[in-house]
Protein backbone atom coordinates (compact mmCIF):
# COMPACT_ATOMS: atom_id res chain seq x y z
CA UNK A 1 0.00 0.00 0.00
CA UNK A 2 1.36 3.39 -0.89
CA UNK A 3 1.16 6.58 1.97
CA UNK A 4 -2.04 7.37 1.10
CA UNK A 5 -3.39 4.16 1.06
CA UNK A 6 -2.33 3.85 4.58
CA UNK A 7 -3.87 7.00 5.57
CA UNK A 8 -7.23 6.25 4.36
CA UNK A 9 -7.06 3.19 6.42
CA UNK A 10 -6.29 4.80 9.47
CA UNK A 11 -8.71 7.43 8.76
CA UNK A 12 -11.65 4.91 8.16
CA UNK A 13 -10.73 2.67 11.67
CA UNK A 14 -10.54 5.93 13.57
CA UNK A 15 -14.27 6.98 11.90
CA UNK A 16 -15.81 3.79 13.75
CA UNK A 17 -15.41 5.08 17.34
CA UNK A 18 -18.39 6.92 18.56
CA UNK A 19 -16.19 8.76 21.32
CA UNK A 20 -12.63 9.97 22.47
CA UNK A 21 -12.46 7.25 24.99
CA UNK A 22 -12.62 4.49 22.48
CA UNK A 23 -10.00 6.07 20.81
CA UNK A 24 -7.65 6.67 23.38
CA UNK A 25 -7.81 3.10 24.03
CA UNK A 26 -6.89 2.24 20.12
CA UNK A 27 -3.96 4.91 20.62
CA UNK A 28 -2.59 2.38 23.39
CA UNK A 29 -3.09 -0.47 21.49
CA UNK A 30 -1.64 0.59 18.69
CA UNK A 31 1.11 1.83 20.87
CA UNK A 32 1.68 -1.42 22.37
CA UNK A 33 2.26 -2.62 18.63
CA UNK A 34 5.22 -0.38 18.45
CA UNK A 35 8.44 -1.26 16.41
CA UNK A 36 10.63 -0.41 19.62
CA UNK A 37 13.85 1.22 18.90
CA UNK A 38 17.12 -0.15 19.93
CA UNK A 39 18.30 0.69 22.94
CA UNK A 40 21.67 2.24 21.40
CA UNK A 41 19.82 4.73 19.29
CA UNK A 42 18.04 6.14 22.63
CA UNK A 43 20.37 9.01 21.95
CA UNK A 44 20.20 12.50 22.82
CA UNK A 45 20.25 13.10 19.19
CA UNK A 46 17.05 10.98 18.31
CA UNK A 47 14.87 12.87 21.06
CA UNK A 48 12.35 14.86 19.48
CA UNK A 49 12.17 18.23 21.08
CA UNK A 50 8.91 19.75 21.62
CA UNK A 51 7.43 16.56 23.24
CA UNK A 52 6.57 16.64 27.00
CA UNK A 53 6.97 13.24 27.36
CA UNK A 54 10.51 11.54 26.28
CA UNK A 55 10.13 10.62 22.14
CA UNK A 56 13.17 9.14 20.51
CA UNK A 57 12.68 8.18 16.60
CA UNK A 58 15.10 6.45 14.29
CA UNK A 59 15.63 5.23 10.66
CA UNK A 60 17.23 2.62 8.93
CA UNK A 61 17.12 2.41 5.47
CA UNK A 62 16.46 -1.03 3.54
CA UNK A 63 16.58 -2.03 -0.31
CA UNK A 64 16.05 1.78 -0.62
CA UNK A 65 12.79 2.31 1.42
CA UNK A 66 12.82 3.86 5.13
CA UNK A 67 12.25 1.48 8.20
CA UNK A 68 11.39 3.83 11.43
CA UNK A 69 11.08 2.82 14.41
CA UNK A 70 10.70 4.90 17.90
CA UNK A 71 9.50 4.67 21.64
CA UNK A 72 8.08 7.15 24.54
CA UNK A 73 8.12 7.13 28.26
CA UNK A 74 3.96 7.58 28.11
CA UNK A 75 1.76 5.26 26.60
CA UNK A 76 -0.62 7.39 24.71
CA UNK A 77 2.45 9.23 22.88
CA UNK A 78 3.74 5.97 21.91
CA UNK A 79 0.17 5.67 20.27
CA UNK A 80 0.93 8.50 18.16
CA UNK A 81 3.91 7.98 17.03
CA UNK A 82 2.82 4.41 16.07
CA UNK A 83 0.38 5.71 13.61
CA UNK A 84 2.65 7.53 12.08
CA UNK A 85 4.74 5.18 11.63
CA UNK A 86 2.77 3.11 10.08
CA UNK A 87 1.83 5.87 7.42
CA UNK A 88 5.53 6.14 6.70
CA UNK A 89 7.39 3.31 7.32
CA UNK A 90 8.78 1.18 4.62
CA UNK A 91 8.29 4.28 2.21
CA UNK A 92 10.57 5.36 -0.38
CA UNK A 93 12.49 8.56 0.74
CA UNK A 94 10.70 10.65 -1.75
CA UNK A 95 7.36 9.57 -1.29
CA UNK A 96 7.81 10.14 2.67
CA UNK A 97 8.55 13.82 1.41
CA UNK A 98 6.03 14.07 -1.20
CA UNK A 99 3.03 12.75 1.26
CA UNK A 100 0.75 15.28 3.46
CA UNK A 101 -0.32 14.69 6.66
CA UNK A 102 -3.78 15.75 6.30
CA UNK A 103 -4.53 12.93 7.53
CA UNK A 104 -4.10 13.76 11.19
CA UNK A 105 -6.21 16.26 10.98
CA UNK A 106 -8.50 14.14 9.85
CA UNK A 107 -8.63 11.56 12.42
CA UNK A 108 -9.11 14.95 15.03
CA UNK A 109 -5.71 13.97 16.46
CA UNK A 110 -4.25 17.45 16.74
CA UNK A 111 -7.41 18.74 18.20
CA UNK A 112 -7.66 16.11 20.89
CA UNK A 113 -4.48 16.65 21.96
CA UNK A 114 -3.03 19.47 24.43
CA UNK A 115 -1.34 22.31 22.43
CA UNK A 116 2.27 20.86 24.02
CA UNK A 117 1.25 17.53 22.46
CA UNK A 118 0.24 18.77 19.29
CA UNK A 119 3.29 20.75 18.91
CA UNK A 120 5.09 17.17 19.64
CA UNK A 121 3.30 15.59 16.91
CA UNK A 122 4.14 18.67 14.68
CA UNK A 123 7.70 18.07 15.30
CA UNK A 124 7.41 13.77 15.18
CA UNK A 125 6.12 14.47 11.43
CA UNK A 126 8.97 17.02 11.29
CA UNK A 127 11.70 14.46 12.24
CA UNK A 128 10.61 11.57 10.03
CA UNK A 129 10.66 14.02 6.96
CA UNK A 130 14.20 15.28 7.88
CA UNK A 131 15.04 11.43 8.27
CA UNK A 132 13.72 11.03 4.33
CA UNK A 133 15.49 14.07 3.50
CA UNK A 134 18.99 12.72 4.62
CA UNK A 135 18.17 9.37 2.87
CA UNK A 136 17.28 11.44 -0.49
CA UNK A 137 19.95 13.40 -0.08
CA UNK A 138 22.41 10.63 0.35
CA UNK A 139 21.08 8.98 -2.56
CA UNK B 1 -21.60 30.14 57.35
CA UNK B 2 -19.46 28.70 54.86
CA UNK B 3 -21.47 27.44 52.54
CA UNK B 4 -19.92 25.84 49.54
CA UNK B 5 -22.24 25.60 46.96
CA UNK B 6 -23.08 29.52 47.71
CA UNK B 7 -19.41 30.28 46.80
CA UNK B 8 -19.54 27.90 44.26
CA UNK B 9 -22.47 29.85 42.58
CA UNK B 10 -20.68 32.89 42.54
CA UNK B 11 -17.77 31.81 40.12
CA UNK B 12 -19.32 31.31 36.26
CA UNK B 13 -16.94 29.30 35.38
CA UNK B 14 -17.59 26.51 37.71
CA UNK B 15 -21.01 25.64 36.16
CA UNK B 16 -19.88 24.69 32.57
CA UNK B 17 -19.55 21.86 31.23
CA UNK B 18 -15.97 20.31 29.60
CA UNK B 19 -15.93 17.68 26.99
CA UNK B 20 -19.82 17.29 27.88
CA UNK B 21 -19.26 16.75 31.10
CA UNK B 22 -19.21 19.00 34.35
CA UNK B 23 -15.98 21.05 35.16
CA UNK B 24 -13.94 19.51 37.75
CA UNK B 25 -11.26 22.29 38.45
CA UNK B 26 -8.20 20.76 39.85
CA UNK B 27 -5.76 23.08 38.63
CA UNK B 28 -5.90 26.28 41.15
CA UNK B 29 -1.98 25.84 41.96
CA UNK B 30 -1.65 27.45 38.29
CA UNK B 31 -4.67 29.81 38.48
CA UNK B 32 -7.98 30.54 40.64
CA UNK B 33 -10.86 30.72 38.85
CA UNK B 34 -12.36 34.30 39.41
CA UNK B 35 -15.97 35.05 41.54
CA UNK B 36 -18.31 37.79 39.52
CA UNK B 37 -17.57 40.39 41.72
CA UNK B 38 -13.68 40.57 40.36
CA UNK B 39 -15.16 40.34 36.94
CA UNK B 40 -17.57 43.09 37.65
CA UNK B 41 -14.57 44.86 39.02
CA UNK B 42 -12.88 44.97 35.94
CA UNK B 43 -15.97 45.74 33.45
CA UNK B 44 -16.93 48.45 35.76
CA UNK B 45 -13.15 49.82 35.35
CA UNK B 46 -13.54 49.78 31.70
CA UNK B 47 -16.93 51.21 31.43
CA UNK B 48 -17.20 53.67 33.69
CA UNK B 49 -13.47 55.55 34.44
CA UNK B 50 -10.93 54.30 32.06
CA UNK B 51 -8.10 56.45 32.22
CA UNK B 52 -4.72 57.05 32.92
CA UNK B 53 -3.39 57.54 36.50
CA UNK B 54 -1.50 59.87 38.54
CA UNK B 55 -1.17 62.15 35.25
CA UNK B 56 -4.59 63.61 34.14
CA UNK B 57 -6.10 66.69 36.12
CA UNK B 58 -9.40 65.17 34.66
CA UNK B 59 -12.11 63.80 36.78
CA UNK B 60 -11.69 60.08 35.16
CA UNK B 61 -8.12 60.40 35.78
CA UNK B 62 -8.47 61.04 38.63
CA UNK B 63 -11.24 57.84 39.69
CA UNK B 64 -8.98 55.97 38.49
CA UNK B 65 -5.94 56.71 40.56
CA UNK B 66 -8.16 56.63 43.51
CA UNK B 67 -9.25 53.39 42.69
CA UNK B 68 -5.50 52.09 41.82
CA UNK B 69 -4.03 53.65 44.93
CA UNK B 70 -6.59 52.30 47.01
CA UNK B 71 -5.82 48.69 46.13
CA UNK B 72 -2.53 49.17 47.03
CA UNK B 73 -3.79 50.13 50.31
CA UNK B 74 -5.62 47.01 50.28
CA UNK B 75 -3.31 44.91 49.57
CA UNK B 76 -0.70 46.94 52.04
CA UNK B 77 -3.90 45.92 54.99
CA UNK B 78 -4.11 42.25 53.90
CA UNK B 79 -0.41 41.76 54.27
CA UNK B 80 0.14 44.22 57.16
CA UNK B 81 2.64 46.29 55.69
CA UNK B 82 3.83 49.11 57.84
CA UNK B 83 3.27 51.76 54.64
CA UNK B 84 1.39 51.54 51.44
CA UNK B 85 4.88 52.64 49.75
CA UNK B 86 6.35 49.27 50.57
CA UNK B 87 3.87 48.03 48.25
CA UNK B 88 5.01 47.77 44.73
CA UNK B 89 2.30 46.53 41.99
CA UNK B 90 4.08 44.46 39.23
CA UNK B 91 3.01 41.86 37.01
CA UNK B 92 3.26 39.43 39.09
CA UNK B 93 5.68 36.96 41.20
CA UNK B 94 8.07 36.42 38.76
CA UNK B 95 8.16 40.21 37.90
CA UNK B 96 8.49 41.08 41.49
CA UNK B 97 11.78 38.37 42.51
CA UNK B 98 13.52 40.20 39.11
CA UNK B 99 13.08 43.21 40.40
CA UNK B 100 14.88 42.62 43.81
CA UNK B 101 17.35 40.03 41.83
CA UNK B 102 18.02 43.80 39.67
CA UNK B 103 18.71 45.61 42.76
CA UNK B 104 21.15 43.15 44.22
CA UNK B 105 23.44 43.37 41.38
CA UNK B 106 25.14 46.73 42.49
CA UNK B 107 24.67 45.32 46.15
CA UNK B 108 26.81 42.24 45.78
CA UNK B 109 30.35 41.26 44.80
CA UNK B 110 32.59 38.34 44.39
CA UNK B 111 32.87 35.78 47.31
CA UNK B 112 28.87 36.88 48.38
CA UNK B 113 26.32 33.91 48.69
CA UNK B 114 22.57 33.37 47.59
CA UNK B 115 21.29 30.10 49.44
CA UNK B 116 17.94 29.19 47.61
CA UNK B 117 15.97 25.72 48.72
CA UNK B 118 15.60 22.69 46.82
CA UNK B 119 12.10 23.14 46.23
CA UNK B 120 12.09 26.61 44.67
CA UNK B 121 10.09 27.17 41.16
CA UNK B 122 12.16 28.06 37.93
CA UNK B 123 11.26 31.55 39.01
CA UNK B 124 12.76 31.98 41.95
CA UNK B 125 15.91 29.78 41.25
CA UNK B 126 16.50 31.76 37.37
CA UNK B 127 16.59 35.32 38.44
CA UNK B 128 19.47 34.35 41.35
CA UNK B 129 21.68 31.98 39.07
CA UNK B 130 21.56 35.05 36.62
CA UNK B 131 22.11 37.64 39.47
CA UNK B 132 25.61 35.18 40.31
CA UNK B 133 26.98 35.22 36.65
CA UNK B 134 26.22 38.68 36.57
CA UNK B 135 28.72 39.38 40.53
CA UNK B 136 30.52 36.49 40.95
CA UNK B 137 27.94 35.68 43.96
CA UNK B 138 27.54 31.87 44.43
CA UNK B 139 24.17 30.08 45.22
CA UNK B 140 23.94 27.42 47.17
CA UNK B 141 20.71 25.23 47.97
CA UNK B 142 18.94 23.98 51.37
CA UNK B 143 17.94 20.04 50.39
CA UNK B 144 15.42 18.34 51.01
CA UNK B 145 14.46 14.88 52.61
CA UNK B 146 12.49 12.23 50.86
CA UNK B 147 9.35 14.27 51.94
CA UNK B 148 10.14 17.07 50.56
CA UNK B 149 11.17 19.04 53.76
CA UNK B 150 13.67 21.42 54.12
CA UNK B 151 16.47 19.86 55.99
CA UNK B 152 17.25 22.80 58.33
CA UNK B 153 20.70 21.56 59.91
CA UNK B 154 22.08 21.72 56.24
CA UNK B 155 20.38 25.11 56.37
CA UNK B 156 22.42 26.06 59.46
CA UNK B 157 25.68 24.91 57.86
CA UNK B 158 25.22 26.94 54.53
CA UNK B 159 24.59 30.54 56.59
CA UNK B 160 27.38 32.67 57.59
CA UNK B 161 28.46 35.62 56.94
CA UNK B 162 29.19 35.59 53.10
CA UNK B 163 25.15 35.15 53.11
CA UNK B 164 23.50 38.04 51.34
CA UNK B 165 20.16 36.84 50.60
CA UNK B 166 17.72 33.69 51.14
CA UNK B 167 15.25 32.99 48.87
CA UNK B 168 12.61 30.62 49.51
CA UNK B 169 8.87 29.61 48.89
CA UNK B 170 6.17 29.57 51.35
CA UNK B 171 4.39 26.92 50.20
CA UNK B 172 6.21 24.82 47.18
CA UNK B 173 4.26 24.95 44.21
CA UNK B 174 5.07 21.44 43.35
CA UNK B 175 4.36 19.44 46.31
CA UNK B 176 2.60 21.73 48.15
CA UNK B 177 4.98 21.73 51.55
CA UNK B 178 4.51 24.57 54.08
CA UNK B 179 8.18 25.62 54.36
CA UNK B 180 9.14 26.80 58.34
CA UNK B 181 9.83 30.47 56.78
CA UNK B 182 9.89 32.25 60.50
CA UNK B 183 12.99 29.87 60.91
CA UNK B 184 14.51 30.68 58.01
CA UNK B 185 14.16 34.33 58.96
CA UNK B 186 15.20 34.59 61.97
CA UNK B 187 18.16 32.51 61.25
CA UNK B 188 19.51 34.76 58.00
CA UNK B 189 18.56 37.84 59.96
CA UNK B 190 21.17 36.28 62.69
CA UNK B 191 24.22 36.12 60.10
CA UNK B 192 22.66 39.37 58.47
CA UNK B 193 21.34 38.43 55.10
CA UNK B 194 18.23 39.71 53.45
CA UNK B 195 15.21 37.13 52.88
CA UNK B 196 12.80 37.14 49.93
CA UNK B 197 9.87 34.53 50.26
CA UNK B 198 7.65 33.34 46.99
CA UNK B 199 4.07 33.75 48.28
CA UNK B 200 2.80 32.76 44.91
CA UNK B 201 1.36 29.32 46.76
CA UNK B 202 0.86 30.50 49.53
CA UNK B 203 -1.58 33.76 49.51
CA UNK B 204 -4.24 31.38 48.34
CA UNK B 205 -4.59 29.52 51.19
CA UNK B 206 -3.01 31.58 54.16
CA UNK B 207 -2.93 35.72 54.88
CA UNK B 208 0.44 36.37 55.72
CA UNK B 209 1.68 39.07 57.94
CA UNK B 210 4.79 40.63 56.63
CA UNK B 211 5.97 42.63 59.98
CA UNK B 212 5.29 39.26 62.25
CA UNK B 213 7.42 37.57 59.89
CA UNK B 214 10.11 40.51 59.71
CA UNK B 215 10.03 39.39 56.21
CA UNK B 216 12.19 41.59 53.78
CA UNK B 217 10.97 40.73 50.41
CA UNK B 218 7.43 39.06 49.62
CA UNK B 219 6.48 38.58 46.45
CA UNK B 220 2.50 37.22 45.20
CA UNK B 221 0.15 36.87 42.07
CA UNK B 222 -2.81 38.45 42.06
CA UNK B 223 -3.96 35.46 39.79
CA UNK B 224 -3.49 32.59 41.78
CA UNK B 225 -5.73 34.28 44.64
CA UNK B 226 -9.16 35.33 42.77
CA UNK B 227 -7.32 37.97 40.76
CA UNK B 228 -6.67 38.65 37.53
CA UNK B 229 -3.70 37.60 35.27
CA UNK B 230 -0.86 40.28 34.70
CA UNK B 231 -0.71 41.80 38.01
CA UNK B 232 1.11 40.99 41.52
CA UNK B 233 2.82 42.81 44.34
CA UNK B 234 6.78 42.98 45.90
CA UNK B 235 6.48 43.93 49.43
CA UNK B 236 9.50 45.70 50.70
CA UNK B 237 10.75 46.55 54.04
CA UNK B 238 11.25 50.69 53.42
CA UNK B 239 14.88 50.62 54.20
CA UNK B 240 15.38 47.56 51.34
CA UNK B 241 13.37 49.23 48.94
CA UNK B 242 14.90 52.56 49.72
CA UNK B 243 18.49 51.31 48.82
CA UNK B 244 17.79 49.45 45.95
CA UNK B 245 18.20 50.74 42.65
CA UNK B 246 14.69 51.44 40.24
CA UNK B 247 14.23 48.26 37.90
CA UNK B 248 13.18 49.66 34.60
CA UNK B 249 13.32 53.26 33.45
CA UNK B 250 11.00 55.54 31.96
CA UNK B 251 7.21 57.58 32.78
CA UNK B 252 6.24 57.30 36.01
CA UNK B 253 9.13 56.92 38.12
CA UNK B 254 11.05 59.85 37.79
CA UNK B 255 11.10 63.69 40.01
CA UNK B 256 13.00 65.46 37.10
CA UNK B 257 14.36 64.32 33.55
CA UNK B 258 17.00 66.27 31.82
CA UNK B 259 19.35 65.16 29.35
CA UNK B 260 22.26 65.74 32.19
CA UNK B 261 20.91 63.36 34.55
CA UNK B 262 17.37 62.27 35.89
CA UNK B 263 16.08 61.93 39.94
CA UNK B 264 13.86 59.54 40.75
CA UNK B 265 10.11 59.27 42.15
CA UNK B 266 10.02 58.74 45.57
CA UNK B 267 8.70 54.85 46.67
CA UNK B 268 6.22 52.90 45.37
CA UNK B 269 6.66 54.72 42.00
CA UNK B 270 10.39 54.70 41.77
CA UNK B 271 9.67 50.80 40.67
CA UNK B 272 7.04 51.28 38.80
CA UNK B 273 7.52 52.63 35.58
CA UNK B 274 5.32 53.20 32.99
CA UNK B 275 1.32 53.12 32.93
CA UNK B 276 0.93 50.17 35.06
CA UNK B 277 -1.32 47.45 34.89
CA UNK B 278 -4.49 49.19 36.67
CA UNK B 279 -7.50 47.42 36.04
CA UNK B 280 -5.36 44.98 37.20
CA UNK B 281 -4.48 46.05 40.09
CA UNK B 282 -8.12 47.56 40.58
CA UNK B 283 -9.31 44.14 40.28
CA UNK B 284 -6.33 42.64 42.89
CA UNK B 285 -7.66 45.01 45.54
CA UNK B 286 -11.38 43.18 44.89
CA UNK B 287 -10.23 39.81 45.04
CA UNK B 288 -8.23 40.70 48.12
CA UNK B 289 -11.78 42.29 49.62
CA UNK B 290 -13.76 39.07 48.33
CA UNK B 291 -11.14 36.63 49.74
CA UNK B 292 -11.15 38.15 53.38
CA UNK B 293 -15.18 38.08 52.62
CA UNK B 294 -14.97 34.20 52.17
CA UNK B 295 -12.65 34.35 55.42
CA UNK B 296 -8.93 32.61 55.29
CA UNK B 297 -9.83 30.54 58.24
CA UNK B 298 -13.14 29.41 56.66
CA UNK B 299 -10.60 28.35 53.28
CA UNK B 300 -8.16 26.51 55.41
CA UNK B 301 -10.61 24.70 57.04
CA UNK B 302 -11.90 23.55 54.20
CA UNK B 303 -9.21 22.91 51.78
CA UNK B 304 -7.76 20.82 54.94
CA UNK B 305 -11.11 18.48 55.16
CA UNK B 306 -10.66 18.37 51.29
CA UNK B 307 -6.77 17.58 51.50
CA UNK B 308 -7.60 14.64 53.95
CA UNK B 309 -10.50 13.79 51.95
CA UNK B 310 -8.90 13.21 48.59
CA UNK B 311 -5.26 11.72 49.86
CA UNK B 312 -7.65 9.02 51.84
CA UNK B 313 -9.31 8.70 48.63
CA UNK B 314 -6.45 8.52 46.26
CA UNK B 315 -4.41 6.13 48.43
CA UNK B 316 -7.38 3.35 47.82
CA UNK B 317 -5.85 3.09 44.21
CA UNK B 318 -3.07 0.57 44.17
CA UNK B 319 0.03 1.58 42.94
CA UNK B 320 -0.39 5.50 43.99
CA UNK B 321 2.45 7.88 45.31
CA UNK B 322 1.94 10.98 47.13
CA UNK B 323 5.27 13.26 47.27
CA UNK B 324 5.60 15.71 50.03
CA UNK B 325 5.04 15.17 53.72
CA UNK B 326 3.11 12.33 55.15
CA UNK B 327 2.10 15.05 58.24
CA UNK B 328 -1.14 17.10 56.07
CA UNK B 329 -0.37 19.96 58.74
CA UNK B 330 2.78 20.53 56.73
CA UNK B 331 1.31 21.12 53.31
CA UNK B 332 -1.43 22.96 51.57
CA UNK B 333 -4.56 21.87 49.57
CA UNK B 334 -2.53 20.24 46.92
CA UNK B 335 -1.20 15.99 46.19
CA UNK B 336 1.05 15.70 44.21
CA UNK B 337 1.41 12.07 42.67
CA UNK B 338 1.86 9.32 40.25
CA UNK B 339 0.83 5.46 39.35
CA UNK B 340 3.31 2.98 39.02
CA UNK B 341 4.38 2.18 36.06
CA UNK B 342 2.32 5.56 34.33
CA UNK B 343 3.27 8.52 33.05
CA UNK B 344 1.73 11.73 34.13
CA UNK B 345 0.50 12.71 31.00
CA UNK B 346 -1.20 9.66 30.03
CA UNK B 347 -3.47 10.09 33.26
CA UNK B 348 -3.80 14.21 32.24
CA UNK B 349 -4.28 13.56 28.84
CA UNK B 350 -7.46 10.79 29.62
CA UNK B 351 -9.17 12.82 32.89
CA UNK B 352 -9.26 15.55 30.47
CA UNK B 353 -11.68 14.21 28.46
CA UNK B 354 -13.73 13.44 31.63
CA UNK B 355 -13.94 16.77 32.45
CA UNK B 356 -10.87 17.23 35.12
CA UNK B 357 -8.51 19.53 35.18
CA UNK B 358 -5.25 18.84 36.66
CA UNK B 359 -1.33 20.13 36.22
CA UNK B 360 0.64 17.18 34.72
CA UNK B 361 4.64 17.66 34.28
CA UNK B 362 7.73 19.33 36.35
CA UNK B 363 5.83 21.96 37.70
CA UNK B 364 8.29 24.26 36.24
CA UNK B 365 10.83 22.37 39.24
CA UNK B 366 12.90 20.30 37.28
CA UNK B 367 15.19 20.14 40.21
CA UNK B 368 12.82 18.48 42.52
CA UNK B 369 11.37 15.85 39.83
CA UNK B 370 15.30 14.96 39.03
CA UNK B 371 15.51 14.54 43.12
CA UNK B 372 13.01 12.21 42.77
CA UNK B 373 14.14 10.66 39.33
CA UNK B 374 11.00 11.38 38.04
CA UNK B 375 9.51 13.05 34.57
CA UNK B 376 6.82 14.71 36.36
CA UNK B 377 3.91 14.02 38.53
CA UNK B 378 0.30 14.23 38.32
CA UNK B 379 -0.68 17.62 40.57
CA UNK B 380 -4.77 18.16 41.97
CA UNK B 381 -4.33 21.55 43.42
CA UNK B 382 -7.79 22.25 45.62
CA UNK B 383 -9.63 25.28 46.45
CA UNK B 384 -12.11 26.58 48.60
CA UNK B 385 -14.93 26.47 46.33
CA UNK B 386 -14.02 22.36 45.54
CA UNK B 387 -16.07 19.49 47.51
CA UNK B 388 -15.57 16.18 48.41
CA UNK B 389 -18.01 15.25 45.42
CA UNK B 390 -15.46 16.76 43.19
CA UNK B 391 -12.58 14.67 44.91
CA UNK B 392 -15.05 11.61 44.06
CA UNK B 393 -15.46 12.08 40.62
CA UNK B 394 -11.75 13.03 40.17
CA UNK B 395 -10.91 9.69 41.85
CA UNK B 396 -12.75 7.76 39.88
CA UNK B 397 -12.06 9.43 36.80
CA UNK B 398 -8.11 8.83 37.88
CA UNK B 399 -9.13 4.79 38.65
CA UNK B 400 -10.52 4.25 34.86
CA UNK B 401 -7.46 6.07 33.29
CA UNK B 402 -5.10 3.63 35.20
CA UNK B 403 -7.34 0.86 33.77
CA UNK B 404 -6.61 2.38 30.37
CA UNK B 405 -3.44 2.66 30.82
CA UNK B 406 -2.16 -0.22 32.78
Amino acid sequence: MNIKEIQNEIVDEFSMFDDWMERYEYIIELGKGLPIIEEQYKTEDNIIKGCQSKVWVHAEEKDGKVVFSADSDAILTKGIIAILIRAFSNQTPAAILEANTDFVDEIGLKEHLSATRANGLVSMIKKIKMYALAFEAKN
Amino acid sequence: MFDVQKIRAQFPILSQTVNGKPLVYFDNGATSQKPQVVIDSIVDYYSKYNANIHRGVHTLSQLATDAYEEARFKIQRHFNAKHSYEIILTSGTTESINLVANGFASLLQKGDEIIVSALEHHSNIVPWQMLCEHTGATLKVIPMSIHGELIMEEYDKLLSNKTKLVCCNHISNALGVLNPIEEIISKAHAVGAAVLIDGAQSCPHIKPDVQALDVDFYATSAHKMCGPTGVGMLYGKEEWLRKLPPYKGGGEMIATVTFEKTTYADLPHKFEAGTPNICGGIAFGAAIDYMNEVGFDNIAKHEHELLIYGTKRLQEIEGVTIYGPTDLNKKASVISFNIENIHPYDIGTIIDKLGIAVRTGHHCAQPIMDFFKIPGTIRASFAFYNTKEEIDIFVEAVKKAKMMLS
